[in-house]
């Protein structure tokens, strides 16, 4: 495979591709990002300190490495898929012996100015090489059982070692992540539907079996399933943190109790309200339509994700961005389903506003690869 | 290597179709999340703003101070002082135990309340204050806020401590408050919020216990915001408690503390009442015992002395001890006679010295007899046998209508501890409790006040100030109650034949200035300032008939315990009652040897509202009232000093 395949001459050269970028996803990114910021200024109790100047520093940063990577050609970028995939399967490795073990278990290196979490990276070099894959892989074999066995190794293969770490968030977005990429690729219906089909009957056995002498799971995991299913059993203990989400989020109403006025997390009744909950403060401060106006954007960002993969003629290219996207689109939805009370807490951020350098390094680094598909798409 | 253009197509068919197909679901997803968001944020918000408010706003007491007790002049009986108190704030306090120890060296730190500090600590929240030292004095304040830069966490704080000034005096009045106890929360069906708090106090007994709700007062609150952990981080409301209301007794606290000195170290009891109002002006009760120690928390040494002194410091026995009134009661008999008709001034009953009643023998005091007694020396002389002739024609039930008549076997509604109702004993009462017939015995004895007949000290008081004044008045211990003067509880005209009581207090004029009166020695010899009375002895042991015939062994040469109770009740001026006087002297041997001379000084106190004259008293008794005087004056003053030494 080669650059060759692209019809290299249509394609904008040198900083003329600054043109045919996807502006309206940067402006919406940059958007997202600064909800992020004022977020964390309140939280901070009004102040850039310790989170939103930090935050501010990593967004440029961010930036930056967005447009490095819209302006390398993707065929490139679908050439070192492998070598990407191979390397952060090796830091993965890396992290699980040398990594230092932080809140939730999840492990990092030290760069010194920031904390990276393969993890993240892993969740974007698979999306590239399954898209590699199956931009490699003719359209007849995509559904031979072989053909599905190797995708599915490699989207195991890293999502067992995040579990290992544990971070069950993680491993859940690079297992969906990878299977969509999968369906996008036009693997047969039957595989998914299985798999669903498998996976129902074994949640129905496992709630059927319960109290019976056959009981698949331990006592303590369905206290847990319970807690999940009814945080108000537990207020202080397992539910109190989705308690106190759903209180401060609650409580915002139609138009929230305004800028810095949110009580529940100034109090510090919320958990993490820097990270994984900074959403109810949000909710909180500015209701209803605040929580809606975010949820719109990440909607507008899939939207125009959606739009540039079906209008990109490369195979890989759409796949990428499709793929992209649906990472980028589980990580709100896991999230905001958590702190709605829509799902366990299992520890994923909210892409682009929760505090954390890694996830927003990687975020954006990955939409570069979507801006340089589609400033570099055939045409 | 170019790739199939058919297949690229194909390929590029599907992702469109899928991506597109996918692409839906993540939007319906959207709907999903903005449809709860709804829910949770616009049909739920009421409910879970209500959650956030309970979160965020606790509600603090803000105690009230309690109200403050002052006697009929207005000096104080019962105040708040500001006490200090040294608290720790662990959190702040870094190395707690080395703080400890550096305030251990600057002032002296009790063990036990260190000890509870200590588990305090342990198992608080870290910013929760804990007290390590309660009521340090000032000094010690000081020098701790000197050292505070050595003292990280260690803050001196003021609250209000009880504080009774007049110490013993008013120990049995004013009662004396305490922390809450789980008895008294017990006892109490929906205790004030107040009443949780910790190291609160509440009244205990007297005055404070049973006008606890007029005195405590209406708690403040504040609500504070708090964040998780419970730590205040701002006052949002606060609306002022109500304070306890301040009470006025009618106690003189002069009187009160010149009478407790002139019971000195007896076992007894004594009782002034103002004859116009029904006052209480004193009750006092001997020994005493200092109610700021129950304040402070008294030592089990403390504790224990009081309660084994077999002379009852903690009994109030103004109102709580019941005697036997002795002849004291002789008025009662003589009146329920007078009213019956049974008997005329005039006549004349033989006393050879005893009776003979169903086979049994009644003995005078007198062995020898009084030979012919009419009323007025019968109650003179306090002729027994006259009162048992009387007896037999009254009967129990009439003598009985007339001792409630005159406010004997009545609870009064004072607030005091544990007020006895003494007991004007009938028929049916006995057939009720002993499942006894009453027998003509019974109604000879009790018309000597012995027997079933039983009265306390306020009792007399009251049965004295009616029948000097022909009302029936009732106590009363509380003038006003926050400003507010409180109504006579009763000025009733009293039922009795006013030519009657004008007999019986005749009569008991010359008790005491009659030459052969028993009370003749306690006279008052200022013509405007006379006093009436009556002396009584009751007895506590039966004497066998073999004693007698030895001859009945003298006071002296009992043990204290079974030596007879002296009583005298009086009231002066005999033209003009102003006071009513009873006294009592547990075992303190005969009415007019003990308990007369009391009661007269103690009438001459109040009449000149101080010191008497030496020239009221008679001639032959003045250079032992001087002496008795210059001791009481001595003993005050020394007392003064040790109470400002300690303050």
């Amino acid at each position: 495979m080669s650059y060759l395949e692209y019809a290299v001459k249509t394609v904008p050269s040198g900083l003329r591709k600054v043109l045919y970028l996807n502006w309206p996803l940067i402006l919406l990114l940059t958007a997202v990002c600064s909800v992020g910021f004022l977020m964390l200024y309140s939280v901070a109790g009004g102040s850039f300190q310790p989170w939103a100047e930090a935050q501010m520093k990593r967004f440029g940063l961010g930036m930056a490495v967005l447009f490095v990577v819209a302006m390398v050609p993707i065929w490139f970028w679908r050439n070192v898929a492998g070598v990407a995939y191979l390397a952060s399967l090796a830091l993965l490795l890396f992290v699980e012996f040398f990594g230092s073990v932080g809140m939730g278990a999840q492990r990092w290196i030290d760069l010194g100015f920031m904390r990276l979490q393969p993890s993240e990276m892993a969740k974007i070099t698979l999306v590239m090489l399954l898209a590699a894959y199956y931009d490699w892989l003719p359209m007849k074999k995509v559904s031979h059982p072989i053909w599905v066995a190797v995708p599915l190794f490699l989207i195991l293969l890293p999502t067992a070692l995040v579990l290992n770490q544990p971070d069950l968030g993680t491993s859940l977005l690079l297992v969906f992540g990878g299977a969509a990429v999968m369906f996008f690729a036009g693997v047969h219906w039957g595989y998914f539907t299985a798999v669903i089909g498998i996976g129902i009957g074994l949640v129905t056995a496992v709630f059927q079996t319960r109290g019976t002498q056959w009981q698949l799971l331990k006592d303590y995991q369905y206290r847990r399933i319970d807690t999940f299913l009814d945080p108000a059993s537990d207020p202080l203990g397992a539910g109190y943190h989705i308690t106190q989400s759903k209180i401060a989020l609650g409580s915002g109403g139609w138009t929230g109790r305004g800028f810095m006025q949110g009580t529940q997390s100034r109090l510090n009744f919320l958990p993490e309200k820097h990270t994984d909950f900074i959403f109810t403060t949000l909710a909180e401060e500015f209701g209803f339509i605040g929580a809606v106006s975010l949820l719109v954007l990440y909607v507008l960002i899939i939207i125009f994700c959606v739009a540039s993969a079906v209008a990109n003629r490369d195979r890989f290219s759409s796949l990428l961005i499709l793929g992209i996207g649906v990472t980028f689109f589980l990580f709100f939805a896991v999230n905001m389903s958590m702190v709605m009370g829509m799902a366990p807490v299992v520890g994923v951020p909210l892409p682009l506003v929760s505090y954390g350098g890694s996830s927003m390094l990687v975020l954006l680094g990955a939409f570069g690869l979507v801006q340089s598909a589609h400033v570099h798409r055939p045409r | 290597m170019k790739r199939n253009n058919r297949d690229s197509a194909d390929s590029a068919r599907r992702i469109t179709r899928r991506a597109l197909l996918l692409g839906g679901a993540q939007l319906a997803f959207g709907g999903v999340l903005a449809m709860r968001m709804r829910y949770m944020q616009v049909d739920q918000a009421d409910e879970f703003r209500l959650l956030a408010e309970e979160n965020r706003v606790k509600v603090r007491l803000l105690p009230p101070a309690r109200g403050e007790m002052f006697d009929r002049n207005g000096a104080v009986i019962a105040k708040n002082e500001p006490s200090y108190r040294i608290v720790l704030v662990p959190e702040d306090a870094g190395d707690v135990e080395q703080v400890i120890a550096r305030l251990a060296n600057l002032i002296e730190l009790d063990p036990d309340e260190l000890a509870k500090a200590r588990k305090e600590i342990s198992q608080n929240a870290p910013f929760r204050p804990v007290t390590l030292a309660d009521r340090v004095s000032w000094e010690a304040i000081s020098r701790v806020a000197v050292n505070a830069p050595a003292l990280p966490g260690i803050t001196p704080e003021v609250g209000l401590s009880r504080q009774y000034p007049l110490g013993p005096d008013m120990a049995h009045v004013a009662g004396y408050v305490g922390p809450v106890s789980d008895y008294d929360l017990s006892k109490i069906d929906a205790p004030d919020q107040l009443l949780l708090i910790p190291r609160f106090q509440i009244g205990k007994v007297g005055v404070e216990a049973k006008l606890e709700d007029s005195l405590r007062g209406k708690a403040g609150n504040k609500q504070v915001e708090v964040n998780s952990a419970g730590r205040e981080m701002r006052e949002l409301n606060r609306r002022e408690g109500q304070p306890g209301a301040n009470l006025q007794l009618t106690i003189d606290h002069r009187l009160q503390n010149y009478v407790q000195a002139r019971l000195g170290r007896e076992s007894a009891a004594a009782v002034v009442m103002d004859c116009e109002s029904g006052d209480i002006l004193c009750a006092a009760s001997a020994p005493s015992f200092d109610p700021n120690l129950f304040v402070r928390g008294i030592s089990v040494k403390d504790y224990r002395d009081l309660t084994e002194n077999k002379y009852r410091p903690l009994a109030n026995k103004a109102v709580q001890g019941l005697y036997p009134p002795g002849s004291t009661f002789k008025m009662v008999t003589v009146l329920a006679a007078l009213e019956a008709g049974e008997v005329t001034p005039d006549e004349t009953v033989y006393c050879p010295g005893h009776m003979e009643i169903s086979n049994r023998r009644f003995h005078c005091w007198k062995r020898a007899g009084h030979g012919q007694v009419d009323l007025l020396t019968s109650l003179r002389e306090s002729c027994d046998v006259y009162y048992y002739d009387l007896a037999l024609r009254v009967g129990i039930e009439k003598i009985s209508e007339m001792a409630r008549k005159l406010g004997l076997g009545e609870r009064y509604d004072i607030p005091m501890s544990a007020i006895a109702r003494g007991r004007a004993p009938t028929k049916d009462w006995k057939l009720e409790t002993y499942g006894q017939d009453w027998v003509v015995g019974d109604t000879v004895n009790a018309s000597i006040g012995q027997g079933y007949v039983l009265a306390s000290p306020i009792q007399l008081a009251v049965m004295t100030a009616r029948m000097a004044t022909g009302r029936a008045l009732a106590p009363r211990l509380v003038k006003s109650i926050d400003g507010v003067e409180q109504p006579m509880p009763s000025d009733a005209e009293l039922d009795v034949n006013p030519e009657h009581l004008r007999l019986v207090r005749r009569a008991m004029y010359s008790v005491s200035n009659h030459r052969k009166g028993t009370a003749y020695g306690s006279r008052i010899i200022e013509d405007e300032l006379r006093l009436a009375g009556k002396t009584g002895t009751s007895q506590v042991r039966n004497i066998t008939a073999e004693e007698r015939r030895r001859g009945v062994t003298r006071n002296e040469d009992l043990p204290w315990e079974r030596r007879d109770h002296a009583l005298f009740v009086n009231f002066a001026p005999y033209k003009d009652p102003k006071f009513a006087v009873a006294v009592v002297v547990e075992h303190g041997g005969g009415g007019s040897t003990a308990a007369a001379p009391i009661a007269r000084d103690i009438t001459l106190q109040a009449l000149y509202d101080g010191e008497p004259p030496l020239e009221a008293y008679p001639k032959a008794a003045r250079s032992k009232v001087k002496a008795q005087q210059e001791r009481l004056r001595r003993e005050r003053r020394e007392f003064l000093k040790r109470e400002s030494d300690r303050a």
